[in-house]
């Protein structure tokens, strides 16, 4: 009896040290109006939120990823001399205290690769990663190709 | 009688020039040539510029695959063409695509449908499109390839608004306020000439 206790614990303590570290949650960031604009049929999406800060350092958001998705990235629609382009964006800093907003015409998230259906008013699940380590999961709400944000 | 005709037209031409509008936007009246192409609509059907005559016609030149910029465009034209209420009817917004390859009829005909009704999806063969960017001197390349196939388009952000005879007018940006263009949209409208 005592041994096979003994060795429930053992593997569980090497299964838990195996498993990948788990990213702990990020306490300091905030997401609020997180929105995707839904585009007909294998088209790309754009996720579209804005990041709280509430600690008294900068955090940055180096990557995203979602079960809905096989690939997600940071992108920032510029336009320059009158030529709209696409530039990916390898990290996009929130101040402390402050906010970084992806919005329509400026940084969002790329969303390609379709692995589950999106309908307008689901609510998908995006992970925000940050330079620290740590991890936000948040429901961005699936709206409409012609919506003009989370609401209209 | 054939000299006495043409005379008459050119004569007819000439006192009928465009009306000058106070517009808010970027005037460019007699600074580029009539709305001209050979093209395929969303509907799987040749078209042409003048097809579109007697209808106020703004052009864009954009891809389906733009996830964030094309399809904000697309939403303002539909919040103006909202804010037009029944004048839109006499309005078309003309999405010519720059990624034929990947913008098959049906791709297009889906991504214009679901945006605005008075929304027009064109395509056609890498040569005629070139030869419309080129006409409104629209610039567009191709960005590299991704490991995943994709890629991407840079291209203009400009809107070139066409009087009901074809005639460029105006042109709209990414920053236009929704308020200005619908003020010149009314203008060409409700301008018979």
């Amino acid at each position: 009896m005592r041994p096979n206790i003994l060795l429930a614990l053992a593997t569980a303590v090497a299964l838990a040290s195996a498993l990948p570290v788990h990213a702990k949650d990020s306490a300091a960031v905030r997401v609020s109006g997180a929105w995707i604009r839904v585009l007909p049929g294998s088209l790309p999406n754009a996720g579209y939120a804005v990041l709280h800060n509430d600690s008294n350092q900068v955090v940055d958001l180096v990557s995203a990823d979602s079960p809905a998705y096989g690939r997600v990235m940071l992108h920032k629609s510029v336009e320059t001399g009158g030529v709209s382009r696409m530039l990916p964006v390898k990290q996009l800093a929130i101040p402390a205290h402050g906010k970084a907003t992806l919005a329509p015409g400026g940084y969002h998230l790329m969303l390609m690769q379709r692995a589950l259906p999106v309908k307008p008013g689901m609510r998908v699940k995006i992970r925000l990663h940050f330079a620290d380590g740590s991890m936000l999961e948040s429901e961005f709400l699936a709206r409409p190709a012609n919506a003009t944000g989370i609401s209209g | 009688m054939a000299l006495g005709l043409m005379a008459g037209l050119l004569l007819a031409a000439c006192s009928h020039g465009p009306e000058k509008l106070p517009f808010r936007l970027t005037n460019i009246t007699g600074h580029l040539p009539n709305l001209a192409f050979h093209l395929t609509d969303d509907n799987g059907k040749a078209v042409t510029g003048k097809d579109f005559r007697g209808k106020v016609v703004m052009m864009y030149f954009g891809y389906t695959h733009c996830p964030d910029v094309c399809p904000l465009t697309m939403t303002r034209m539909h919040v103006v063409m909202q804010q037009l209420g029944k004048d839109a009817r006499d309005v078309r917004f003309l999405f010519v695509t720059v990624d034929p390859e990947r913008d098959t009829v049906k791709v297009l005909h889906q991504y214009v449908t679901a945006f605005d009704k008075h929304d027009v999806g064109l395509t056609g063969t890498p040569a005629q499109i070139r030869a419309l960017a080129k006409r409104y001197r629209a610039a567009f390349t191709r960005g590299k390839t991704l490991k995943n196939g994709g890629y991407e388009v840079n291209h203009s952000a400009v809107i070139y608004v066409f009087d009901r005879h074809g005639r460029a007018r105006v042109l709209a940006t990414p920053t236009t306020g929704n308020g200005d263009l619908e003020h010149d949209l009314r203008l060409l409208i409700s301008s018979g000439n």
